[in-house]
C-alpha cells in the first residue's frame, strides 16, 4: 500500500497542499494571496520532481487504477509548467480586483485533477480525474464575479461540460456493460477478439465526451466563449494545461484500452482532425477579440494534434506529445502578449484592432508576438513548424497520405489570421499605445517562450528521445 | 578543396554571418545599420569570391561539405556542386547592389530593413548549399517571413494584399511539397539530398512526387497560370526587394527542377514532360502580349520575367546538354538583367515617383549616362548577341529543338515578342519628345547609381561573350543530371542527327 501511495506522490504532493493552502487563505486574509501562490508554484515544481524522477520507479498502482509511466511523467510535466505559468501571470491581471488567495488552490486543485486523467488506467479513475478537473475549471471560468462575461463563461462551460461527462460515463458504462470491465488492460484483452456493436457504441461516447473536452470539432462550440468570457489568465490554463491533459488522456485511452480497435476510431479522430482544422481556421478569420480567435486557434491546433493521433502508432503517440510541449510553449508566448494589451488608463483590451501599428509603438512585443504567430501557423524556421512536421511525418509514416495533404493544405487557410495579426501590427498605422506597467516576470515568459520558439531547432532530438520514450509506455 | 575546407566551414559561416549581422542592425541606429549591412554583405561577396576559387570544376560532386546531426531526425548537413556555386555567387553579387539601392530610397525602419534584407541573404545561400532535404525546406519556406515583411512594410499603396498573396500563394505551394518529402524520407530512409538523387522510386510514384514538387517550383519560379502573384509582388515591393525577388527567388524555382525533379524523378519528368512545355509555350506567348500592353514599368518587367522562366523550364525539360546548361545561363543572365532593370525603374521611380510609362519620354536628352545604361539591360533582355541573354536563349532553344521542333517553334516568338515589349518600353520612356517639365528636371545618374549599375553591365558582357567562365563550373553536374535522366528520355520529334559521312569526306565536299 505505502508502495501503491508513493506512485501517486505527485497527485499527493498538489491534493494535500491544495487543502494546507486552502487553511491558510480561510484563516488569514487576502493579504496571503503572494504566499499561496508562490507555495503553489513550488508544489508544482516538487510534484514535477515527482513526477519526472519517481523514488520508486515506473509502475502500475491501486490494482490497475493509476499508471505512473514515461508518457504520464511527459505529460505532467508539460501540464505542471503551464499551470505554473498560469499563477505567476495571475496577480497582474487581478489587480483590480485583488485576487483572491483561491485562485492557486483551485488551480492545484485541477492540476491534481489533470494528473489523474493523463495517469488513469482505468475509467473510473478517468472520471474522477476529469471531474475533479472540471469542478475547479468551472469556477474559475467565472473567478471575475463581478463581470458579466466571466458568469456566463463559467455557467456554459459548466452546462456543456456536465452534459459531455454524461456522454462520457453514459459510454463509459456501455463499454463495462459490453467488456465486463472498467480496467484498460481489461478492455484490451475483451476488444481483442473483434469489436461487437455494443462495444463499438461504448467507444464512440466515450470518444465524444473526450472531444468535448479537447474542443474538437463537432464538440467545440463552447469554445470561443469560455475563452473570451473566464479571465485571461484561466483562459492560458485552459487553452494549455488542461488540452493537454485531455489529450494524453485521450492518447492512452484510445491506444492503451482500444488499441486493437485502432482500425473503429481511427475514422472518427480523421474526422475531427480535418473538420478542426478546416472550423478552426475558417472561424478564426472573421474575428474581432484575440482571445476568441486564439480560442478558434486552439481548435485548430488540436485538429493538427490529432493527425498524429489518427496514425495509431508509437510514432503517432510521440508526434502528439512534441505537439502539445511546442503548441503549449508558443500558446502560453501568446496569452502572456495579450496579457501586455492595456490602455493608458491599465484596463485590459481585448480588440485585434488595438494591436494596430504595435511595432512602432512596443517593438519588442510586436517581434515576440510575431514570432508566436508565424510559428503557430508552421512557418519555419520556428519552432511551430516542428510539431506540425512530427505529426504530419507520423501520419504519412502510417500510409495516411491523404489525410496528411488535406490538413496540410487546410494548414494555408490558418496560416491567412495569423499573419493577419502580423499584417496589423507591423503595417498598419499606429494606434494608441499600450500602457508597459513592467513586470519582470512576464517579460522574461514571453523572452523565454519567444527564444525557444526561434531557436529550439537543436532541442529536437531531446524532445525526440522524451516522446519515443513516453510512447512507448502505452504500447 | 573538398576535403581540407573541413577544418573551416565556408557554408555555415556564410549563412550565420549575415544572421549575426541582421541582429546587430535591429539594435543600432539607421546609419550604422546602413554600413553593417554593406560592409557585411561585402565581406560575403568576398567570401562566396573564395568559394569560387577554390571550387574545382570536375573535382568531387559535392564540395565544401560539412555535416553534423544536430537535429536528430535531420542534419546540417552542407555541400554545394556547380550549380549551387553559380546561384549563390548570384546572391551574394546581387546583395551589396540591393543595400546600395536602397541606400537612400529607404528612410523608415532602416535597421529592421537591413536585417530582413541580410536574414533573406541567410536564407538564400542554406535554400543552395543545403544537402539535407527538409534543411532545404526550412530555409526555402523561411524565405516567405522577410519577404512578407518587406513587402507589407516597406512596399508601395497595394502592398497588403501583394504580401498576402505572395504569402500564401507560395506556402500553398510548397507545404504539398513537405507531404512529399516526408513520403520520400519514409520510403528512402535517408534525407540526403545526394543521395536521393541516386534513389529509384518507382515510376508510379513518381508521377506524384514529381507533381507534388512540381506544386512548389512552379509557383516559386513562377509558371504561367500561377504566376499571378508576381507582378503583383514586384509592383508593391520597393526596388531592391524587386532585384532580389527577380533576381534569386526565382531561380529557387529552376534550382529545384535541376536539383530535385530531374535527378529525383526522371520517369516522373518523362511523363509530365507536355505538362510543362504546354505550360511554358502558354507562358511565353501569354505573358509576353501582357507584357505589351502594361502601361506600369514595374509590371512590364514583371512578365517578362514569367517569359523568360519559360525559357528555363524548356530547357530543363529537353533531355540534353545544352537545354539544361542554356537554361542555367538563362536563369543566371535573367538574375543580373531583370535585377538591372528593377534598379533602372528605382532611378526614375526615386526621382518622379511614378512608375507610369506615360509619364515618362525624351529621358535621352535629360539622362544621357542613364539612358545607356538602360539600353544595354533592354538589349541584354532582348538577348542581343554579345549579351548574356542571348547565350542561355540560344542553348535553351537549340536543346528544346532536339527535343521537339514544335516547342522551340512557338518559344522562339517569345524572342520576338521580348524585343517588342522591350523596344517599346525603352522608346516610350528614353525616346521621344522631352515635353514633360518634372521629367525635364530629373537629374542624370549620380555616382552611387552608376556604382550600382555597372557591375552588371561587366557581368552582363562577361556572360555574353565568354560564357565558359560560368559554364565551366556546372559542366560536370550537368553531366551527373544527364546521366541520371537519359533513361527516361521520352526521344526527339526532330530528328537531329550529326551528318553520317565521315570526316575526311566531308572535308571533300567542302572543297565542291
Amino acid at each position: 500500500m505505502g508502495a501503491n501511495l508513493l506512485f501517486t506522490l505527485p497527485e499527493l504532493i498538489l491534493s494535500t497542499g491544495a487543502i494546507v493552502l486552502m487553511l491558510v487563505a480561510a484563516w488569514s486574509d487576502e493579504g496571503s494571496t503572494e504566499l499561496v501562490s508562490i507555495v503553489a508554484v513550488a508544489l508544482l515544481v516538487a510534484a514535477g520532481f515527482a513526477a519526472a524522477l519517481p523514488i520508486t520507479g515506473y509502475g502500475v498502482a491501486f490494482d490497475g487504477l493509476y499508471r505512473a509511466d514515461a508518457f504520464a511523467a511527459f505529460a505532467k510535466c508539460l501540464i505542471y509548467l503551464a499551470t505554473a505559468v498560469c499563477i505567476l501571470i495571475a496577480p497582474r491581471f487581478f489587480e483590480r480586483d485583488r485576487l483572491k488567495p483561491e485562485y492557486p488552490v483551485l488551480i492545484l486543485l485541477a492540476t491534481a485533477g489533470a494528473g489523474m486523467m493523463v495517469s488513469a488506467g482505468d475509467l473510473i479513475t478517468l472520471y474522477i480525474g476529469l471531474e475533479l478537473q472540471s469542478l475547479a475549471s468551472y469556477v474559475l471560468a467565472s473567478f471575475m464575479r463581478r463581470d458579466e462575461r466571466s458568469a456566463e463563461a463559467g455557467l456554459k462551460y459548466f452546462v456543456l461540460g456536465a452534459l459531455a461527462s454524461g456522454i462520457l460515463l453514459y459510454g463509459a458504462a456501455l463499454v463495462y456493460g459490453f467488456t465486463g470491465t472498467t480496467n484498460y488492460d481489461g478492455i484490451a484483452r475483451a476488444l481483442n477478439s473483434g469489436l461487437t456493436r455494443g462495444q463499438t457504441f461504448g467507444l464512440v461516447f466515450v470518444f465524444a465526451g473526450i472531444a468535448f473536452k479537447i474542443s474538437a470539432v463537432p464538440f467545440h462550440m463552447w469554445t470561443p466563449d469560455v475563452y473570451e468570457g473566464a479571465p485571461t489568465p484561466v483562459t492560458t490554463l485552459f487553452a494549455t494545461a488542461q488540452k493537454v491533459a485531455a489529450i494524453a488522456m485521450f492518447v492512452r485511452i484510445a491506444m492503451e484500452a482500444m488499441g486493437s480497435a485502432t482500425h473503429a476510431w481511427q475514422q472518427i479522430i480523421v474526422f475531427a482532425a480535418l473538420a478542426s482544422i478546416l472550423i478552426g481556421a475558417a472561424g478564426a478569420i472573421g474575428q474581432t477579440n484575440i482571445k476568441r480567435l486564439l480560442a478558434y486557434s486552439s481548435i485548430n491546433n488540436i485538429g493538427f494534434a490529432l493527425i498524429g493521433f489518427a496514425a495509431g502508432t508509437p510514432e503517432g503517440a510521440a508526434s502528439v506529445l512534441t505537439y502539445m510541449a511546442i503548441y503549449t510553449v508558443m500558446t502560453l508566448g501568446s496569452f502572456l502578449c495579450v496579457l501586455q494589451m492595456r490602455d493608458a488608463n491599465g484596463e485590459q483590451v481585448e480588440t485585434i484592432a488595438s494591436l494596430a501599428g504595435l511595432s512602432r509603438t512596443n517593438g519588442w512585443l510586436a517581434a515576440s508576438l510575431a514570432i508566436f504567430m508565424f510559428s503557430l501557423a508552421g512557418i519555419p524556421p520556428l519552432f511551430g513548424f516542428w510539431g506540425k512536421f512530427a505529426v504530419f511525418s507520423a501520419a504519412i509514416n502510417a500510409n495516411l497520405v491523404l489525410l496528411a495533404l488535406f490538413g496540410i493544405a487546410a494548414s494555408v487557410i490558418g496560416a491567412f489570421y495569423y499573419i493577419k495579426i502580423i499584417k496589423i501590427m507591423y503595417f498598419d498605422e499606429a494606434a494608441a499605445a499600450f500602457a508597459r506597467p513592467a513586470s519582470k516576470v512576464e517579460n522574461g515568459l514571453i523572452a523565454a517562450s519567444a527564444v525557444i520558439m526561434a531557436l529550439g531547432y537543436p532541442l529536437i532530438p531531446y524532445l525526440d528521445v522524451l516522446t519515443n520514450n513516453a510512447a512507448k509506455a502505452l504500447f | 578543396m573538398g576535403d581540407d575546407t573541413v577544418s573551416f566551414p565556408i557554408l555555415s559561416v556564410m549563412i550565420f554571418l549575415p544572421l549575426f549581422a541582421a541582429v546587430v542592425c535591429l539594435f543600432v541606429p539607421a546609419k550604422t545599420a546602413r554600413w553593417t549591412a554593406l560592409v557585411t554583405t561585402f565581406v560575403l561577396f568576398g567570401l562566396g569570391c573564395f568559394l569560387w576559387s577554390h571550387y574545382e570544376p570536375g573535382g568531387p560532386q559535392w564540395q565544401f561539405t560539412e555535416y553534423a546531426p544536430v537535429f536528430g531526425r535531420f542534419a546540417w548537413a552542407m555541400g554545394i556542386d556547380g550549380v549551387a556555386l553559380m546561384l549563390i555567387m548570384l546572391s551574394v553579387f546581387l546583395m551589396p547592389i540591393c543595400i546600395g539601392a536602397s541606400w537612400e530610397a529607404i528612410t523608415d525602419r532602416v535597421g529592421e530593413y537591413m536585417a530582413a534584407f541580410l536574414l533573406m541573404e541567410a536564407l538564400m545561400i542554406g535554400v543552395f548549399a543545403a544537402q539535407d532535404i527538409y534543411l532545404f525546406y526550412i530555409f526555402f519556406e523561411a524565405g516567405l517571413i522577410p519577404m512578407y515583411l518587406i513587402i507589407g512594410i516597406w512596399g508601395g499603396a497595394n502592398r497588403i494584399y501583394a504580401a498576402y498573396k505572395f504569402f500564401l500563394y507560395t506556402l500553398l505551394g510548397s507545404v504539398v511539397m513537405l507531404v512529399a518529402m516526408l513520403w520520400m524520407v519514409h520510403e528512402a530512409g535517408t534525407t540526403a539530398i545526394p543521395v536521393l538523387m541516386q534513389y529509384d522510386f518507382t515510376p508510379e510514384a513518381q508521377k506524384w512526387l514529381w507533381l507534388a514538387f512540381f506544386a512548389s517550383f512552379a509557383v516559386k519560379m513562377p509558371m504561367w497560370p500561377v504566376h499571378t502573384w508576381l507582378p503583383d509582388a514586384h509592383v508593391q515591393a520597393p526596388t531592391a526587394g524587386s532585384v532580389i525577388l527577380a533576381g534569386v527567388l526565382l531561380k529557387m524555382g529552376g534550382y529545384g527542377f535541376i536539383r530535385f525533379l530531374l535527378p529525383m524523378f526522371p520517369e516522373g519528368t518523362a511523363y509530365w514532360f507536355w505538362l510543362v512545355m504546354g505550360l511554358s509555350m502558354i507562358a511565353v506567348v501569354y505573358t509576353s502580349l501582357v507584357a505589351l500592353v502594361q502601361s506600369d514599368m514595374k509590371k512590364l518587367i514583371a512578365y517578362s520575367s514569367v517569359a523568360h522562366m519559360a525559357f528555363v523550364t524548356i530547357g530543363l525539360m529537353a533531355f540534353n546538354r545544352q537545354g539544361i546548361e542554356g537554361a542555367m545561363l538563362v536563369m543566371l543572365s535573367h538574375g543580373l538583367v531583370s535585377g538591372a532593370l528593377f534598379l533602372c525603374v528605382g532611378v526614375i521611380y526615386d526621382r518622379l515617383h511614378t512608375r507610369e510609362i506615360a509619364r515618362y519620354g525624351g529621358l535621352a536628352d535629360s539622362m544621357p549616362k542613364y539612358a545607356l545604361f538602360f539600353m544595354i539591360f533592354t538589349m541584354a533582355s532582348v538577348g542581343l548577341p554579345g549579351t548574356s541573354g542571348f547565350v542561355g536563349e540560344f542553348l535553351s532553344l537549340t536543346g528544346s529543338y532536339q527535343a521537339n521542333s514544335w516547342v522551340a517553334f512557338v518559344m522562339t516568338t517569345g524572342i520576338v515578342l521580348g524585343a517588342a515589349y522591350m523596344l517599346y518600353l525603352y522608346r516610350r520612356v528614353v525616346f521621344g519628345r522631352l515635353d514633360k517639365d518634372d521629367v525635364r528636371a530629373m537629374p542624370d545618374l549620380s555616382m552611387r547609381e552608376v556604382a550600382l549599375l555597372a557591375p552588371i553591365v561587366g557581368a552582363v558582357f562577361w556572360m555574353g561573350i565568354y560564357p565558359e567562365t560560368f559554364l565551366r563550373p556546372m559542366r560536370a553536374d550537368v553531366g551527373a543530371v544527364l546521366a541520371r535522366i537519359d533513361r527516361a528520355n521520352p526521344g526527339s520529334d526532330a530528328k537531329v542527327a550529326l551528318g553520317s559521312l565521315p570526316a575526311t569526306e566531308t572535308r571533300n565536299e567542302g572543297a565542291h
